[in-house]
């Protein structure tokens, strides 16, 4: 009976590393500690219409987003960005690739100057099938934003169904971005 | 070839350690001297590789090798040589790299002066610490190389954040590394002492020298870690309770226990499995904050870039190394025999107080740690437990604490007379009670905890004091006689002293800045002043000055107290390009009794004055000096001779000098 209670210590810690690999594998799966849930899920996108980054084409709005006359709707992302964001750099091959697999990204300019806006995406290269210019913020507390990046995807009713706050990680767009696009498409 | 000969070294060393985790335990298994003198050499040969491969990443960080990727990760030509420096452990892989090294430095030290150490138990404890390089060096080698190189190499790297750009944290991954790697070899002498089925007072002797290099080194590290975010996050926060400070508290704690219960082994010859489980559990828990900072299972703001493969690995090595540790532990811990017997009221019963009370403490600040962590996984939701959660728990838990700790060295072995102590300690309740009524002349009745906080303070300060003049006999003998008797008092007992009053100062620190802090945030033009606790803030220019990696905007205030002249406080926000990041520099000026505390942000709005914000922080500089005394207390008692590394111990011959009186040596 003496010896059993020396072994209890053991069990304890066991425990305790049992349940760190059942977070590690979660933490695998995209369930990472700082994946923020969001109020606006299922909710549809809040009402905006931005002026476009660039004069003369096309900015971003909430019309824009969900099925429109003739058409059913698309599944959207549409990503909040600034040219003096780090992470956003970090992201934006990403993005662009996803540009090029044709899905439809809209860009908003977050609390930047036109000018480095635009100038960035004249040297990096343009992912957004539009991109506007949020330059007081507004839009961004509406949708909830803590800071760039942050991307949501939009589903063909222009309801917002997923948030992801910091960068797009190749893991969570192989876990959780592209199945989400692939199931909402269907 | 530098970086290859770097990672050479990092292979061999795990070829090594292999060598010296295997043969040293099969040599005392078989009782063969030969092969358990295989543990002092290979220690060496692994001490050498790895200072080879440590230097390998310093030299690469130094002159900027750009065809390496962990320099171009972390390092820019234009950053200053200190940080270039400090960079190489600013990041995952070469902070892997510090933290062998580290372990490497510890295993050859006890190959070096561990000559007093019966042959068979320094070869097991030499093969443990191997045991624990293999786990580590296959880490780094398996998945976190620093010498990886990049084809073309970029012109110039990414620098590093720009928030460890500073000199109190260039040196505070060091100690903390020389704390939790220290702490292996506690852990390797408990896992030694199991093997061998033998824990005695020798034993805890042999124990306690690297115990205390530990916890001095700990202790030094996260007042450095604290101090830094005091001055840099710009409001004078100086501990926020975030999972990664409390992954370094926790090992304090429980070694701050472990370091007291082998007193009570060496003097008694009790309390022996539990000082094995601290040794194990103390150890487990700095493994255990590697884990937590690396793997991305908490979100931290000084988390590494993290990633689960490594997570997965850590926990391997956490397991083996613990689940190992235990299981010998659940294995042989019930052969140790139980020593002397003591009454509730003496020595042992006040340390044995002090470790329930400083375990409870540890197992408060880890359930805090973990328990969101723990909604999550069960499907609670996203909580976070912040400050309130541990100022209800942990610091009532310190308040007997620390009451006790003034009471503790004056009780004698086995049965002491509680009403004769107290009596001893007359002055220190005095010393309390007027610190408490300065306290609350200076500030007012509000907070009544914090007046009672701070009587408590000077209640443990003084009885410190207390506690040598006691030993020392002053005032009730001659002067010189006493002096003389303070020179030959053992080093130990002033240790305990010195470390005991420093606790002291820093919890009236702590209590002074949480309770009376005074703010000011307010927009300012050039020219105008504002008041802040009787001092006035006047803000006098603000201009650009270039730094070597950076731009500034320069600040500059006058402060004046009634008219007189005070301090010139040049805050800044520096600009960073590389990184394009912004960080905070405070200007701080104090007078040892308080802070006046600066920062100058950005441009108000109206484009016309500034953001800024001004505090007095009263007695904050106290939290580093006491933490500076209780480290000073822990190398005062390392030096005591009964401990010395390397001085051989005549255990025939009786303690120390033996002109000393005998007076309890702790």
């Amino acid at each position: 009976m003496r010896r059993l209670m020396f072994l209890i210590p053991l069990v304890l810690f066991l425990g305790l590393a049992g349940w760190f690999a059942v977070r590690l594998k979660q933490i695998d799966r995209g369930d990472t500690p700082d994946h923020l849930p969001s109020v606006m899920i299922d909710k549809p996108v809040p009402a905006f219409d931005l002026p476009p980054l660039v004069e003369g084409q096309p900015g971003v709005a909430a019309k824009d987003l969900g099925p429109s006359a003739g058409e059913s709707g698309k599944v959207r992302l549409v990503n909040f960005w600034a040219s003096w964001c780090a992470p956003c750099r970090s992201e934006h091959p990403i993005l662009m690739r996803l540009a090029g697999q044709g899905v439809d990204i809209r860009g908003i300019d977050y609390k930047d100057k036109a000018a480095d806006g635009q100038a960035i995406l004249a040297r990096d290269g343009n992912p957004y099938a539009a991109v506007a210019r949020d330059e007081s913020g507004r839009t961004a507390i509406d949708f909830g934003v803590y800071g760039v990046p942050e991307t949501y995807v939009i589903d063909r009713q222009g309801r917002i169904r997923y948030r992801q706050v910091g960068p797009i990680t190749p893991q969570d767009l192989q876990n959780r971005i592209l199945p989400l696009i692939n199931e909402l498409s269907k | 070839m530098i970086p290859e000969l770097g990672h050479y070294a990092l292979v061999l060393a795990l070829v090594v350690a292999l060598v010296q985790s295997v043969i040293p335990l099969w040599g005392a298994a078989r009782r063969d001297p030969a092969m358990m003198e295989v543990g002092r050499t290979a220690a060496y040969c692994q001490f050498v590789a790895l200072a080879l491969a440590f230097g390998a990443l310093t030299y690469a960080h130094v002159v900027s090798d750009f065809s390496v990727l962990n320099v171009v990760e972390n390092s820019h030509t234009d950053k200053p040589m200190l940080y270039k420096v400090a960079g190489v452990w600013g990041n995952h892989e070469g902070s892997l790299v510090l933290w062998v090294f580290i372990l490497a430095l510890f295993g050859a030290m006890v190959a070096a002066f561990g000559r007093n150490l019966p042959a068979s138990l320094r070869a097991r404890v030499l093969a443990v610490q191997g045991m624990i390089g293999v786990g580590f060096l296959w880490f780094m080698v398996a998945t976190s190389n620093p010498f990886t190189r990049v084809d073309p190499a970029p012109l110039n790297g990414h620098d590093l954040n720009p928030l460890l750009q500073d000199p109190g944290l260039a040196f505070h991954p060091p100690f903390l590394y020389l704390g939790y790697v220290g702490f292996s070899l506690c852990f390797s002498f408990a896992a030694g002492a199991l093997l061998e089925g033998r824990v005695d007072a020798a034993w805890a002797r042999w124990v306690r020298p690297w115990a205390l290099i530990a916890w001095s080194s700990l202790t030094l590290g996260i007042a450095m870690g604290s101090w830094w975010s005091y001055y840099t996050l710009g409001w004078g926060g100086w501990w926020f309770w975030d999972p990664v400070e409390n992954a370094s508290l926790m090992p304090w704690l429980a070694g701050t226990a472990l370091l007291h219960s082998a007193i009570v082994v060496e003097k008694r010859d009790t309390l022996k499995s539990w000082t094995i489980l601290l040794a194990i559990v103390t150890f487990t828990l700095s493994l255990m904050g590697t884990f937590l900072v690396r793997s991305g299972v908490l979100t931290s703001v000084h988390a590494f870039a993290s990633d689960p493969a490594r997570g997965v690995f850590i926990l391997a090595l956490l397991v083996v190394a613990t689940g190992g540790g235990l299981l010998l532990y659940a294995l042989r811990a019930p052969i140790l025999k139980a020593g002397g017997l003591f009454a509730p009221i003496s020595r042992e019963g006040g340390l044995v107080l002090n470790n329930l009370l400083l375990s409870t403490a540890c197992a408060t600040v880890f359930l805090g740690t973990l328990y969101p962590l723990f909604m999550d996984a069960v499907g609670g939701g996203k909580i976070s437990i912040g400050p309130p959660f541990f100022n209800a728990t942990f610091v009532p838990l310190m308040v007997p604490v620390v009451a006790v700790m003034a009471m503790g060295p004056l009780l004698s072995w086995k049965r002491a007379d509680l009403a004769g102590v107290l009596g001893r300690l007359k002055i220190a309740a005095l010393v309390g009670v007027v610190a408490a009524l300065a306290a609350l002349w200076l500030a007012g009745t509000k907070p009544v905890l914090a007046v009672l906080a701070l009587g408590l303070a000077g209640w443990a300060v003084m009885g410190a004091v207390v506690d040598v003049a006691d030993r020392i006999r002053l005032f009730r003998m001659p002067l010189g006689d006493s002096l003389s008797r303070a020179r030959h008092l053992p080093r130990g007992a002033w240790g305990t002293a010195i470390a005991h009053a420093g606790l002291g100062v820093a919890v009236a620190g702590m209590v002074g800045t949480s309770a009376w802090t005074t703010e000011a945030i307010q927009v300012l033009h050039i020219g105008q002043a504002v008041d802040v606790a009787g001092y006035s803030f006047r803000l006098d220019s603000v201009a650009e000055a270039p730094g070597p990696n950076y731009t500034a905007r320069r600040a500059v205030l006058t402060v004046t107290h009634q008219g007189d002249f005070v301090a010139t406080l040049a805050p800044e926000q520096r600009f960073y390009p590389v990184t394009r990041m912004t960080t905070t520099g405070a200007a701080i000026h104090t007078n040892f009794f308080s802070d006046l505390y600066a920062v100058v942000g950005e441009p108000a709005p109206d484009g016309t004055g500034y953001n800024t914000r001004f505090y007095r922080h009263p007695l904050v500089p106290w939290i580093w000096v006491g933490s500076i005394l209780m480290m000073t207390g822990g190398l005062a008692s390392l030096s005591d001779r009964r401990l010395r590394v390397g001085v051989p111990l005549k255990r025939a011959a009786p303690r120390a000098a033996a002109t000393v009186p005998p007076a309890p040596a702790e």
